[in-house]
């Protein structure tokens, strides 16, 4: 086995306990691992002549926590109790090290987070490197967990309740000195000072017991059912969880619990407290979905899985972007923050210049709070150069369109692009829902033509849909998907399609709730159905948002398209009303499913009944959910059917990512697995006799169910 | 079944829940022990006869803890060998002490029995005995739970009730009360609570504000603003009532009970035990009935408990003359008015806890004094009391004067 851990004695009887596993980047707990520390800890334990211990790291970063990805092993089919034995085990090394007699010091030399800051809570001293960039938290709830290695119980005996839970709930990183500050740890010193300050204190002859096992501990700032400071901060601390979770996810819940119950009694049962609650968020299908999708399958679309094989990694040094409307500028900010040489043009100066000031505003931002320095912000802003002349495009490896939606202008500046730009350059559309194959028909070059549709805003949305037209090639998709990494901005590769697969899926999100308003549904239900299921927008506040004018004429480009094979959604009626009669076309008039007072909260417009009268018989919230989700995830299920999507993984990742679909669901086919794909057909098939034939499921899943297959093993 | 029968009732005034009312030096058990004392010296009662003290008390901790009820049999002088017990449904536990007495009176395994309850708000403050509900996160993450407040303008929203309807209503209570204390209607069960020395430190009710207008209330901030909205409760009530858009907070600490101080106890008895000691029987408890409602929205108990105490007797409330609806919030009484179509003047005829205030152990057993004494006023036969109740429930109780 390979060492991961080394052991050194000094002179003075200082063991030096080196974490450092070779082969990856970073510190990970594995079951080697935890093996080896128990080892050493009872190694130091043992050893006559050792006075106490350091332990370090021999990276830069101190260790990341948990292996997620040998987390997700974890998910296959064990029993409670062996995964209890499992979460108690590595608590045990632990508790044994913090009780053994030696004092143990943590020398944290730079990021220590989750069960890495464990390791050093249950240390007797924590001293910190102050090296930039460095931070420490307990971040286990992002994937649907809790800090299962005595964090639950340690942070808040060290530093309070209080103090302790937002940053366990929200998962919070906190620079070195922040942990100071809060008592994370003791001293923050610059790197190559921390070995020396850990063997300063062990020198010292210190105590090696913790505060906890101290006689007369009290918990800081108070805790136990009879204190009212303890009672708030749980009373009022689980109606903000409802309010943030919406009953969706379960770790903040087994985090508060685990806090609440275990600070009550002894660490010892405290930590069996926090294992159990730590076992039931394994066993919940939550965490292995967040893990799948917002940790695995984000990373692997982040180190390009789809990339064509075979291709040299490529880099834009210029880019050229036609049209600084809000795309444009966004993508040019983004750009120039990769350090790419971004050519803007517009038809005219004060278009291209207002595009520019767009990421002069930002910088400025950031300069003004501290983020960034005048020099980086300015030599940033000076890789914008703003134009009018195609001219100034020769030179670019990349050129991006993000005109007006419509054919005709997408062809002239495709025209007028190719004539300057070489002839190895690809060309992009951000069309958001039109064809790409048909957009290329207006090139020279149809196998260098691509679809990057971005979101908005850009500087703030991680996904690029990236979309294949049937003559795009391989070197052109490689030089995309280089292009979209180096932006830092994470890829899903769709091939061609109406709406593509994000448009789409969003329109069967936004066509389900319009069709409950026509049903006469109450329309709050439906907006707050929404919220429960965890979209972060309800459909009517999403179409308000996207503006009925603009759905609208999307669909009548379709019907024009499409001629007879149009066919009508079951939420067209009221977008015709909303459009041509009643004139109540969004948020941008003041005006849609919501009325917007200058002064105050939007709010739903109460004439919408007066158009659709409320039903008697109401459905209940859990049927509103399971229609709004259900429509999107038969919507990735026949994408991928269509062979719109290749891989379920960028199915969810790109829902996920581009459309805010809930990550408890792991996305919209990692739904139909956590449901049952049997299950899910026969719910489907259910809701369209009721509700119509768009529910009815593809073959693609009736086929899965017969055979018992799953989306992920 | 033997019937169960109110001999008599009094009740102490209602003090300012707060440092400067009237009875805050008073200690709960003083309060009690005169209360139960009374009782006893205006009806010549041989409490020898009683088989049981059982009082309500909702924060049963410190000093108002360890059983109250016998303590107070002991610092009452009544005999030694009577029983105590103190019991907890929340803002009914005084009635529902009265049903319980009742119901020990029925099975015939007691003859006398005093019920009633106590409530020192401004010295043992409403939820300092914690509990798992609010403080537990497992239990308030499953059960949606969120203060009554926010239950009281849930149901404004979800039933249609604006500001100024709550205002009204309460302006109406304070009018109400206002009218029976100078009309003399409570003297018969109001009894003054004395100092050490002998001395009156209170007579009347102290909370009440009369000759408060729609308008005065109208200029009052509502109470569950913050709550709702900084500390999550309106999600929390949302998430279970999801066809409400947003809460609109309409009750103030004016359309709402108010906090006090005080105590009352009911003599319940058979008829023969009243023969043997000389006791006019005043009212028969012809039913009653404790029901659990959903606890988000917490206070829509009394007309399920209504219908289920009158169902069981073959009543509906066409068959009563006047109600008792304890004003926990002004939106309680509108939503049970809306329910039954009842009529303002029939029920609160003498206000409520909006104008005189809700001491959470001891107002079951008032309000329902407070009908008895109203009955016989106005020469009427049935009545009905009931309270909404703590993490949704609802007591209520329907007596015919005898």
């Amino acid at each position: 086995m390979a060492e991961l851990i080394t052991y050194n004695v000094d002179a003075d009887g200082v063991a030096t306990l080196t974490i450092d596993l070779k082969d990856r980047p970073m510190n990970v707990i594995t079951p080697e691992f935890i093996e080896q520390l128990d080892a050493m800890v009872e190694k130091v334990a043992a050893d006559a002549s050792v006075k106490g211990a350091i332990i370090t790291s021999g990276k830069s970063s101190f260790m990341a926590g948990a292996d997620l990805k040998g987390i997700e092993d974890l998910f296959k089919g064990t029993d409670a109790e062996t995964l209890l034995k499992g979460s108690m085990a590595f608590n045990n090394i632990l508790r044994r090290m913090e009780t053994c007699g030696k004092p143990f010091v943590a020398a944290i030399t730079g990021t220590a987070l989750g069960g890495g800051l464990e390791i050093c809570l249950a240390c007797h001293y924590r001293v910190a490197s102050d090296a930039e960039g460095s931070s420490l938290g307990l971040p286990e709830v992002l994937v649907g967990l809790l800090p299962g290695g005595g964090g639950t119980q340690r942070l808040p005996r060290l530093i309070g309740v209080k103090a302790a839970l937002p940053l366990m709930l929200q998962g919070t990183h906190v620079k070195p000195a922040k942990a100071l500050e809060l008592g994370i740890v003791h001293k923050v010193t610059p790197s190559d000072q921390l070995l020396a300050e850990a063997k300063r204190w062990l020198m010292e002859s210190p105590d090696a017991v913790q505060p906890w096992d101290k006689k007369g501990y009290k918990v800081p700032g108070g805790a136990g059912q009879f204190d009212p400071r303890f009672v708030e901060t749980f009373m009022i601390g689980t109606a903000l969880m409802h309010k943030e979770t919406w009953h969706n996810y379960p770790a903040p819940a087994a985090i508060m619990s685990s806090v609440y119950e275990g600070i009550q009694v002894p660490i010892e049962t405290g930590l069996k407290i926090e294992g159990r609650y730590f076992v039931s968020l394994l066993l919940n299908p939550v965490a292995r979905n967040m893990i799948r999708t917002v940790f695995v399958n984000k990373g692997a679309a982040d180190k390009l899985a789809r990339r064509p094989k075979g291709y040299d990694k490529t880099k834009v040094k210029r880019l050229g972007i036609l049209g600084a409307g809000m795309m444009g500028s966004g993508i040019a900010y983004v750009s120039a923050m990769a350090g790419i040489e971004v050519v803007l043009l517009d038809r005219e100066t004060k278009y291209s210049e207002k595009g520019k000031s767009y990421s002069q505003t930002i910088l400025e931002k950031r300069v003004s709070q501290g983020r960034m320095k005048q020099e980086k912000a300015e030599a940033i802003l000076a890789l914008i150069k703003p134009t009018t002349d195609y001219a100034d495009l020769a030179g670019c490896d990349l050129v991006i369109e993000a005109v007006f939606e419509d054919r005709e202008i997408k062809a002239d500046v495709t025209k007028k692009t190719e004539a300057v730009i070489n002839e190895t350059a690809v060309f992009a559309s951000n069309t958001s829902t039109l064809p790409i194959t048909g957009l290329a028909e207006a090139s020279a070059r149809p196998d260098q033509f691509i679809g990057l549709h971005f979101f908005s805003p850009v500087d703030k949305m991680p996904l690029v849909e990236i979309i294949r037209g049937r003559k795009t090639s391989d070197a052109a998709l490689a030089r995309a998907m280089d292009f979209v990494q180096q932006i830092k901005k994470t890829p899903i590769v769709v091939n061609d399609s109406r709406g593509f697969y994000t448009s789409r899926f969003c329109g069967a999100y936004i066509n389900e709730g319009i069709t409950m308003v026509a049903e006469g549904v109450i329309p709050a239900l439906i907006e707050n159905g929404a919220r429960m299921a965890g979209m972060p927008v309800g459909p009517l506040a999403l179409l308000d948002e996207v503006s009925i004018d603009l759905s609208f004429h999307i669909r009548e480009q379709t019907k024009k398209d499409l001629v007879d094979a149009y066919t009508p959604a079951s939420g067209d009626a009221v977008i015709d009303l909303f459009y041509a009669k009643l004139d109540r076309i969004g948020k941008k008039a003041g005006k849609g499913f919501y009325e917007y007072p200058p002064d105050g909260k939007k709010y739903l417009w109460p004439g919408i009944k007066e158009h659709f009268p409320i039903a008697e018989n109401q459905p209940g919230v859990e049927e509103v959910k399971r229609r709004l989700l259900y429509a999107q995830s038969l919507d990735a299920a026949r994408c991928l059917e269509e062979g719109v999507l290749t891989d379920p993984a960028d199915g969810d990742v790109g829902a996920m990512l581009g459309l805010g679909f809930p990550p408890y669901t792991g996305g919209p086919l990692s739904l139909i697995d956590t449901v049952g794909v049997a299950k899910f057909v026969r719910q489907c098939d259910e809701m369209a006799e009721k509700y119509g034939p768009r529910f009815a499921p593809p073959k693609l899943l009736r086929e899965m169910a017969e055979r018992g297959e799953s989306f992920y093993k | 079944m033997t019937d169960a029968y109110i001999y008599d009732h009094v009740r102490t005034p209602r003090g300012r829940g707060r440092k400067n009312g009237s009875l805050h030096e008073v200690t709960p058990i003083r309060l009690l022990t005169q209360t139960l004392e009374a009782l006893r010296d205006r009806n010549d009662l041989d409490t020898s006869y009683v088989d049981d003290v059982v009082m309500g008390c909702v924060t049963p901790v410190g000093e108002q803890g360890a059983d109250i009820a016998r303590i107070a049999v002991l610092t009452a002088n009544y005999a030694q060998t009577v029983a105590g017990k103190q019991l907890n449904r929340f803002c009914a536990s005084g009635l529902e002490a009265v049903n319980t007495a009742a119901a020990q009176v029925m099975s015939g395994l007691s003859d006398l029995v005093v019920a009633g309850g106590v409530e020192c708000m401004s010295r043992v403050p409403m939820g300092s005995d914690g509990g798992s509900w609010a403080m537990d996160p497992q239990v308030a993450y499953q059960t949606y739970f969120a203060p009554q407040g926010i239950g009281a303008d849930l149901i404004a929203t979800k039933y249609g009730f604006s500001r100024e309807d709550v205002d009204r209503y309460a302006a109406e209570s304070q009018r109400r009360a206002a009218n029976a204390w100078e009309s003399g209607y409570f003297s018969r069960s109001v009894i003054p609570v004395k100092d050490q020395l002998g001395l009156t430190l209170l007579e009347r009710d102290e909370h009440m504000r009369p000759g408060t207008t729609v308008e005065d209330l109208a200029q009052l901030q509502p109470s569950f603003v913050m709550a709702g909205e900084q500390a999550g409760f309106d999600s929390v009530a949302i998430q279970k009532y999801p066809e409400v858009e947003r809460i609109n907070h309409v009750h103030t600490a004016g359309n709402s009970s108010g906090i006090v101080d005080g105590a009352a106890a009911v003599l319940v008895g058979s008829k023969e035990v009243g023969e043997k000691l000389g006791l006019r029987p005043r009212a028969k408890i012809v039913s009653f009935a404790s029901i659990g409602s959903e606890p988000t929205i917490m206070l829509t108990g009394p007309a399920p408990a209504s219908e289920k105490a009158l169902g069981k007797v073959g009543m509906t409330t066409e068959d009563i003359d006047l109600f008792e609806l304890n004003e926990a919030f002004a939106s309680v009484v509108l939503r049970y008015m809306q329910i039954f179509d009842i009529p303002h003047d029939q029920i609160n005829v003498n206000g409520g806890a909006i104008a005189m205030g809700h001491p959470l152990g001891a107002t079951g057993a008032m309000v329902l004094g407070t009908l008895v004494d109203e009955l016989e006023r106005r020469n009427l036969n049935t009545g009905l009391v009931t309270l909404c109740v703590g993490v949704g429930m609802g007591t209520a109780t329907i007596i015919e004067i005898v």
